[in-house]
């Protein structure tokens, strides 16, 4: 367990170090982070209006959901793309030979690797929305509240990080997955949006299958205190099942591993 | 006879060689096609809302404006920045540039021949839509039909002398392609491919036409989808874009090619 936590210092420590090298890159990120932020809550308030409402949910109510979108999303950007992208070069190069031999886990090693700073500040704007429009909307937590949501957001991240690693992990396959992540990528948007805001079929398919809902929606609930006892057992069960078939894929998919060119 | 390095040879070479390339990466380019979904997602949104009623498009009329939102983007989607890149890093430029060809034309055919790959597959896409809203069916009369390619022709060609115009700073700075992103958070927000313009408050409409973005995806969709739109004026700044660009295009790629000097030298 301590070599894990020393390497993940070493890994943390050269991956920020080599960031800072591209000091321009930030200033455009931070740039691109704000528009962006801007251009979602926009669009956000083209649905709202004097006595409107999105499925349900007020405008305030609605900016959590988007408040959790953007953390999550920025978690995407500092820990997932990083790694997960780079799985599928590992494999079309033949360098996961050399991940593999290190006595180390190597899911361990695939999934936190590198570390970018340039979500952090995502992260920030995302919380900082989340508490200004909880407050708005009247929401009070008590600490076991606040307990409960740390607890679902990390089964949306857990959720979120399965999911991504699973369609890397097909990459031992199919070398090129790269278009998979995008579909996914294109899926999750949907978060911004409270998921009652659906028709009833996407509903499910963002419950069920790709589960959406517990990314964005299911926490925003917590907030506002109104989640339903079931739908955080699932949202936990969810999590815990897909990192189990994750982990289990992985396993899979490396039995299959024949190195590059052969 | 050549006109801009081209004769008819050379582009039947260029389309054929491009589009049996991507041929190759078809299982890749569906997926890119399904990545395409976010028009659809943001349908279903809009149907649901109470603030439907305020985009001026009543009954099918959303359906169908989103539907050719998503197939113009399909046609008109431009990734030659990152096909750039990875040829200038990679030095494969160099030989590109010895040719009596503009390297930019290579680009052009290999997005021609992706395009001729995709359309089966925005085509089932379509079809699905079709089955799901079967009320939302129409074939747009032949004039339609052609004023709607030309369209998204003239957003491709804007959206790609966009792009060019990025891709030669990569030959002062390697990492253009994040400047790429800037460019393309204000595209996402403001061509019309999220909502309809007309959703947008006033002053932002105002803002929006100022730039080259709703040209690249609301005006295409609405004369595929029949919606009322001033043809001439959106042909008109089509062009002017295009005009404007393409000489902004050429001088920097000049002067950029002064400056190259090759991976590794």
């Amino acid at each position: 367990m301590g070599r894990y936590f020393k390497s993940l210092r070493r890994f943390w420590g050269t991956a920020l170090a080599s960031q800072l090298e591209y000091q321009l890159n930030v200033v455009i990120e931070l740039i691109a982070v704000g528009l962006s932020l801007l251009g979602s809550l926009f669009m956000l308030s083209l649905f709202f209006g004097p006595g409107r409402e999105l499925g349900g949910w007020s405008w305030h109510e609605a900016l959590i959901v988007q408040g959790f979108y953007t953390v999550l999303d920025g978690m995407a950007s500092t820990w997932l793309r990083p790694n997960l992208s780079s799985i599928v070069t590992h494999v079309r190069e033949g360098t996961l030979d050399f991940v593999l031999l290190k006595p180390i886990d190597s899911q361990f090693w695939l999934s936190l690797r590198t570390i970018s700073p340039a979500g952090l500040p995502e992260i920030v704007l995302g919380l900082f929305l989340v508490i200004w429009g909880g407050n708005q909307a009247g929401a009070s937590l008590t600490p076991g509240g606040l307990a409960l949501v740390l607890v679902m957001l990390l089964a949306g991240g857990l959720i979120l990080y399965s999911l991504w690693f699973l369609i890397a992990a097909t990459s031992i396959w199919f070398v090129k997955t790269w278009n998979a992540t995008e579909v996914l990528r294109a899926v999750l948007a949907s978060g911004r949006y409270p998921v009652a805001a659906y028709p009833a079929p996407l509903r499910l398919l963002f419950t069920l299958v790709i589960p959406v809902a517990f990314l964005t929606t299911v926490p925003a609930e917590v907030v506002l205190g109104r989640a339903s006892t079931p739908m955080l057992w699932l949202g936990s069960g969810l999590a815990v099942g897909f990192f189990v078939v994750a982990r289990q894929f992985w396993l899979y998919a490396l039995r299959h591993y024949t190195s590059a060119s052969s | 006879m050549r006109v801009f390095g081209l004769n008819r040879k050379i582009i039947r070479v260029l389309l054929g060689t491009e589009y049996a390339h991507m041929l190759e990466y078809r299982a890749e380019i569906a997926l890119w096609a399904l990545s395409g979904v976010l028009p659809f997602i943001m349908l279903s949104l809009w149907n649901g809302s109470d603030a439907r009623d305020a985009l001026g498009m009543d009954g099918v009329g959303l359906d169908r404006y989103f539907l050719s939102a998503f197939l113009v983007r399909q046609f008109s989607v431009v990734w030659m920045i990152y096909a750039f890149e990875e040829d200038a890093l990679t030095g494969r430029l160099s030989p590109y540039l010895l040719q009596p060809l503009h390297p930019l034309w290579r680009y052009v055919a290999s997005h021609l021949g992706e395009q001729l790959t995709r359309l089966p597959f925005a085509a089932v896409i379509t079809a699905i839509f079709f089955l799901i809203q079967p009320k939302a069916f129409w074939v747009p009369s032949l004039g339609h039909f052609v004023l709607a390619w030309l369209a998204t022709w003239m957003a491709f060609s804007i959206a790609f002398l966009l792009q060019s115009l990025i891709a030669s700073l990569c030959f002062w700075s390697e990492k253009a392609s994040a400047l790429e992103r800037l460019l393309f958070i204000p595209f996402l927000f403001l061509s019309g491919l999220l909502a309809p313009i007309t959703a947008f408050p006033p002053f932002v409409r105002t803002f929006a036409q100022w730039t080259p973005f709703p040209y690249l995806i609301d005006f295409p969709a609405r004369v595929l989808a029949e919606q009322p739109v001033d043809l001439l004026a959106g042909f008109a700044i089509q062009l002017a874009w295009i005009v404007l660009l393409l000489p902004l295009v050429l001088l920097l790629w000049r002067a950029g090619v002064r400056r190259y000097s090759a991976m590794g030298a």
